[in-house]
């Protein structure tokens, strides 16, 4: 089951670029919030934030108070315990070529020592049906690299590789700007599924992408957090004025 | 990143419709009714096809030199090689003589006419074995260093130092061993590999010179060590950072990030960097033939005397006693380049397959 996201005060950098300006807002548990804005804005470095891969560049750092449930993840945790508890799925699929579509997903319970093989083979299972991908590799599971799938597949193995953890939050970021429609109205597809178990953060360039997943849609704006309130109200009553902007297609 | 970069957007604006500022009146009044000085030279050249041509030919004889000069070398090693070919045929390679005088066993004796490869082909596959032993631990090491690890001050001199090693005549190698590497093998290596690995038979204590295998090996492993490192950095470099990425996401540590995301996928190239450092190994001649210690003998013991391919060609050439003498060394440099061409040939091959796609972003 997820756990909620509570974001205090949150700044970012890459060098001097100061891309996060105190970014304060409550993602809740087991629903799926999606996050709008330009390109540029700064919502990519604020799920990046969320399990600390922004920090994995050299030049960039963070600060604030970003807590996942209970633990204040910048205080009382390393970037490696963090992200056993936070999957991602990227914008471009990136399974393992060289490994086999079982092996893609049993990746992160195999790096983290997870060795029980009758469990392993079970939890490959449910993640490939999670991520619906089940009925389409179950017969190549060993045979084929995780590199001969379509696109599409390769996301969803990529999301069955982040639900094999179990995570409390999966983060996605445009996890369907690279794909076609019929894949990417699957993914929407599995979000819908999976955000009654999962807390779900997704960084969309689509509106309508947004709309249909998200219970809540926050709207990003050159480093700053606009507004953040149910989708609802976002796309039909927004308070503020840049946000019917953007939404509108006024600009961006 | 993904996110330091602003990702291009185009607006609308920029679609819009140049002005039309060349309009027919203004250009009119710009011609002159009289053909301009430049334009009447121009017009008055040809078509410039011939000179064309001919350059074309002469870039398209540069590139067919190659063949010819590969072709020429094969065909001169296979007609100067004939006399050993015809007398000895395949068992060049393995035959062993006994002398009907002293009854004792020889490989290789230009006086009585004997001549075999066996301990050039053995010696070469030892020091080079060796070699390869101690290069590539060193070689991966540097290049995860260098690529994932090293602080980028140091990045540059290290990757430049390392390139320069590649650079350093072979017999300043040589000359160095011969100085400093045989003597502190001598002295301090090799009584202790004897003391407490000699029950092996590797290591006996038969040869005070201090040449010998091992010494060979040592020495190429020092001058196949820059090859190896900068290629294994190329492939490394050229596995996309969404792969890095994807380990560290699972929760890797960044060991794990390196072993899963990076060398996993890179392993291929990294062998072909093997593959061509071994082809460097196999043919190297002139500190090889410093410190092997130049003696036609198969030992079992790495600290013994022994020879190579290259090292006996470059040794007995220039003084060769004799038509088959001449044809035997030459017949062993015909092997020496079928073998060095596969070896580099399956390298490269290897290393492409890794480093076609493209290319990671770096930071």
């Amino acid at each position: 089951m997820g756990v909620g996201i509570e974001v205090i005060n949150l700044n970012a950098w890459y060098g001097t670029n100061h891309t996060l300006q105190d970014i304060n807002l409550n993602i809740p548990a087991n629903h799926a919030t999606a996050l709008i804005g330009p390109s540029g804005c700064g919502k990519s470095t604020f799920v990046r934030c969320i399990n600390r891969m922004h920090e994995t560049n050299p030049i960039a750092r963070a600060t604030g108070i970003v807590r996942i449930g209970d633990l204040d993840i910048y205080k009382d945790a390393k970037p490696v315990q963090i992200r056993r508890r936070v999957g991602m799925v990227f914008q471009r699929p990136n399974p393992f070529p060289t490994m086999s579509i079982y092996d893609n997903v049993a990746a992160g319970l195999k790096l983290n020592g997870y060795s029980n093989r009758r469990s392993l083979d079970e939890i490959v299972e449910r993640s490939l049906k999670n991520s619906a991908l089940w009925d389409e590799v179950k017969d190549d599971l060993k045979k084929k690299s995780g590199a001969s799938l379509s696109g599409g597949q390769q996301q969803r193995l990529c999301i069955a590789r982040a639900l094999a953890v179990d995570p409390e939050v999966l983060l996605m970021d445009e996890p369907a700007s690279a794909l076609d429609p019929v894949s990417t109205s699957k993914i929407e597809d599995l979000i819908f599924q999976l955000k009654s178990q999962y807390t779900i953060v997704i960084v969309t360039h689509n509106m309508q992408q947004a709309a249909r997943v998200a219970e809540k849609t926050g709207f990003f704006l050159n480093g700053r957090m606009v507004e953040f309130d149910s989708t609802h109200k976002i796309f039909t009553n927004p308070s503020d004025k840049r946000t019917e902007d953007y939404i509108t297609g006024r600009f961006g | 990143m993904n996110a330091k970069v602003p990702d291009i957007h185009i607006s609308q604006a920029q679609f819009q419709p140049e002005p039309d500022s060349t309009s027919g009146q203004a250009l009119a009044e710009i011609a002159p009714a009289e053909p301009s000085a430049v334009r009447k030279y121009l017009l008055s050249l040809g078509s410039s096809a011939n000179t064309d041509r001919a350059f074309a030919w002469l870039m398209l004889l540069c590139g067919l030199s190659i063949f010819a000069i590969v072709a020429l070398i094969a065909f001169e090693l296979v007609v100067r090689s004939q006399l050993s070919l015809h007398k000895f045929g395949l068992g060049f390679f393995y035959q062993v003589f006994t002398d009907p005088d002293t009854h004792m066993q020889t490989f290789w004796d230009p006086v009585n006419s004997y001549f075999g490869a066996r301990p050039f082909i053995y010696g070469t596959l030892v020091s080079s074995f060796l070699a390869l032993l101690m290069a590539i631990p060193l070689a991966v090491g540097l290049a995860i260093f260098l690529t994932e690890m090293c602080p980028k001050a140091l990045r540059g001199p290290l990757a430049f130092i390392t390139e320069l090693l590649a650079a350093i005549p072979s017999v300043i190698y040589g000359l160095w061993a011969v100085f400093v590497l045989v003597p502190l093998l001598r002295e301090h290596v090799n009584p202790l590999l004897i003391k407490t690995l000699g029950w092996t038979g590797f290591f006996d204590d038969t040869n005070p010179t201090g040449l010998g295998y091992l010494s060979a090996g040592v020495i190429l492993a020092i001058m196949i060590l820059p090859i190896i490192s900068s290629l294994t950095r190329e492939v490394m470099t050229a596995v996309p950072h969404s792969q890095r990425e994807a380990v560290l996401a699972l929760g890797a540590t960044r060991w794990e990030m390196i072993r899963m995301g990076v060398l996993r996928n890179a392993r291929i190239g990294i062998v072909g960097a093997i593959i061509l450092g071994l082809g460097r190994a196999l043919g190297e001649t002139m500190a090889v033939a410093m410190v092997i210690g130049a003696t036609p003998e198969i030992h079992r013991s790495l600290l013994a005397n022994g020879s190579s391919m290259a090292t006996v060609i470059a040794n007995e050439y220039a003084e060769a006693i004799s038509d088959i003498h001449l044809s035997a060394l030459t017949e062993i440099g015909l092997a020496l380049f079928v073998v060095t061409i596969i070896v580099n040939a399956l390298a490269q091959v290897l290393i492409w397959a890794v480093t076609r796609g493209t290319p990671a972003q770096t930071r």
